[in-house]
């Protein structure tokens, strides 16, 4: 997150990001309402009508950032779920655990809007095409996560299986990429891409980029948020008679 | 007594998982018996006109094959899991990665093997002549292994939970669904008289790669489970 | 502004049954999460403030 000299690892138990995470919620979430607020005005007041699409089209300004969200979110809970792994540092496996869900949501999203645009567009609610196969693979993939971690009592394996899972699961995520480049299906091949320049106009780019940004912000502090509650879950196992090591807890108690 | 060798810790493995089903050779004809009947239900089910049947066949035979490797997850650790074999296993010096090669080959002989070799009688039943039944055969003889390696991961994952068997699946069949896709699509292929070289390479490269990567999975689940 | 008038822009050119709904779930979606995890994070605190 920021490049100055912070040691890292002052951050790295729960009892310090605690705090910190609640700090920087607000920012995120209110950066994230203001990007979205904008995304939306300019997917709806100054993109112009697609000429094929009609205005179906405009459903992209949630469905592709949705989708890039699912897959952003799946590589990094992936990439906490192997620091956690390699560091066994409960912080990162924390991390991974509280990534899930919103992963999760984006993926059914994604399904869900992508539906919608595919029947005015194609004609059809499904289509058992490569990329939407292999996003509702994902789909899987991420309720796995949760279920397993939901299955097993002690916390540790809870942890460490769920982490291997997810690390398993990631080879996912380049098929989902590039499965409409690889095969001649339905969906549409990217329109944006690093090295070329897009083909869409350019306001439609914009906000579907500004979009994306928007719930990114949100990924941030919905995570966040989601981590504290864990981080207060967790300290419900404690070592009788030790004071409870996070603030809020400590008042709560 | 000198340390053993690796190949002759994975022969250890493998000749003693051979002879325990050996004596219970119900375990095999339990698999055979399972891909018989599921897939007689669907011309039951479906209906018995040769076209129709012949459409489907392909899947149908996958998904049975796939069904029959799931259920079988179950035999895979839990027996030594529960005697504390496997405690054992995780203690001999040998990379675990591959005992666990060893293991799965075995458990692949037991289950997935005899459906490879019933695969043609199956084919026939469903009106597949010719290159089909040798596409199929080839397909899941192929497929079978990759999908036993895969589902150790999950059988590793979770090894004593209650519930545990439906859990496998939930975990283990999205990682199936390539190997499904790949499988089922040379057969449909070669059917169609499309050449299946394409998916019966994307197939092969499967298979290496779980063989590359799923055993050492398996073995960091299996730590995981047991510590 | 391309939009006639507020109807014009609810029918969406005659897709509006499939736009809003979109933007209505994704709303729905994003709102609830943040709803439970909001609660969960009380219903924590809460549970710790029971147990002593």
């Amino acid at each position: 997150m920021s490049a100055t000299g912070i040691n890292w690892f002052k951050y790295s138990s729960p009892q310090a990001f605690y705090p910190l995470a609640g700090r920087m919620i607000p920012w995120f979430a209110a950066v994230a309402v203001g990007v979205i607020a904008g995304g939306l005005y300019v997917g709806f007041f100054i993109a112009p009508t697609d000429v094929t699409q009609g205005d179906a089209y405009r459903i992209i300004f949630v469905h592709v950032p949705a989708a890039w969200m699912s897959m952003f979110l799946y590589v990094i809970m992936a990439i906490w779920a192997g620091i956690g792994l390699g560091l066994n540092a409960r912080l990162s496996f924390m991390m991974a655990q509280a990534i899930a869900p919103t992963g999760a949501m984006f993926t059914f999203l994604a399904l869900f809007t992508g539906s919608m645009w595919g029947k005015p567009t194609w004609g059809a609610w499904w289509v058992w095409d490569a990329r939407l196969t292999s996003e509702l693979i994902l789909l899987f993939q991420y309720i796995g996560i949760m279920l397993l971690r939901s299955s097993i009592d002690d916390l540790r394996r809870a942890d460490r299986a769920s982490a291997v899972l997810a690390l398993v699961g990631v080879i996912n995520v380049p098929i989902i990429y590039f499965s409409v480049r690889w095969w001649n299906t339905l969906h549409q091949g990217a329109s944006v891409t690093i090295t070329a320049a897009p083909t869409m106009a350019g306001t439609m780019v914009t906000a579907m980029l500004v979009m994306m940004f928007g719930f990114w912000m949100y990924s941030f502090a919905v995570t966040l948020a989601r981590m504290r509650c864990v981080i207060v879950e967790r300290e419900r196992q404690p070592s009788w008679g030790k004071p409870a090591s996070i603030p809020d807890v400590a008042e709560a108690r | 007594m000198s340390q053993p060798s690796l190949s002759e810790a994975l022969r250890g493995v493998v000749r003693r998982d051979l002879l325990l089903a050996m004596r219970h050779r119900s375990d095999v004809a339990m698999s055979v018996f399972f891909v018989v009947i599921v897939a007689s239900l669907f011309p039951l089910g479906v209906g018995p006109e040769p076209a129709v049947l012949r459409t489907i066949a392909s899947g149908v035979l996958w998904v049975t094959a796939l069904l029959a490797c799931l259920l079988s997850l179950g035999r895979l650790f839990t027996a030594d899991y529960l005697d504390g074999v496997l405690e054992q296993t995780l203690l001999i010096p040998q990379p675990l990665a591959v005992l666990v090669v060893g293991k799965v080959f075995s458990h692949w002989v037991i289950s997935g093997l005899p459906v490879v070799l019933l695969s043609p009688l199956l084919g026939l039943q469903f009106g597949l002549a010719g290159d089909s039944l040798w596409v199929l055969t080839l397909s899941l003889l192929l497929g079978t292994p990759t999908l036993s390696m895969i589902g150790a991961i999950g059988a590793a994952l979770t090894l004593g939970l209650r519930g545990s068997g439906l859990l496998v699946a939930l975990l283990v069949l999205p990682l199936f669904i390539p190997v499904l896709i790949f499988g089922a699509g040379a057969v449909s292929n070669s059917l169609a008289g499309i050449g299946s070289e394409a998916n019966l390479s994307l197939l092969g490269a499967c298979f290496l790669l779980s063989l590359a990567f799923a055993p050492w999975a398996t073995a960091v689940a299996l730590r995981i489970a047991l510590e | 502004m391309q939009w006639g008038s507020v109807a014009e822009f609810f029918a969406m050119g005659g897709y509006g049954l499939y736009v809003w709904p979109s933007f209505g779930v994704a709303a729905l979606c994003m709102g609830g999460e943040i709803l439970a995890v909001w609660r969960k994070h009380a219903a924590a605190l809460e549970s710790h403030h029971d147990e002593s």
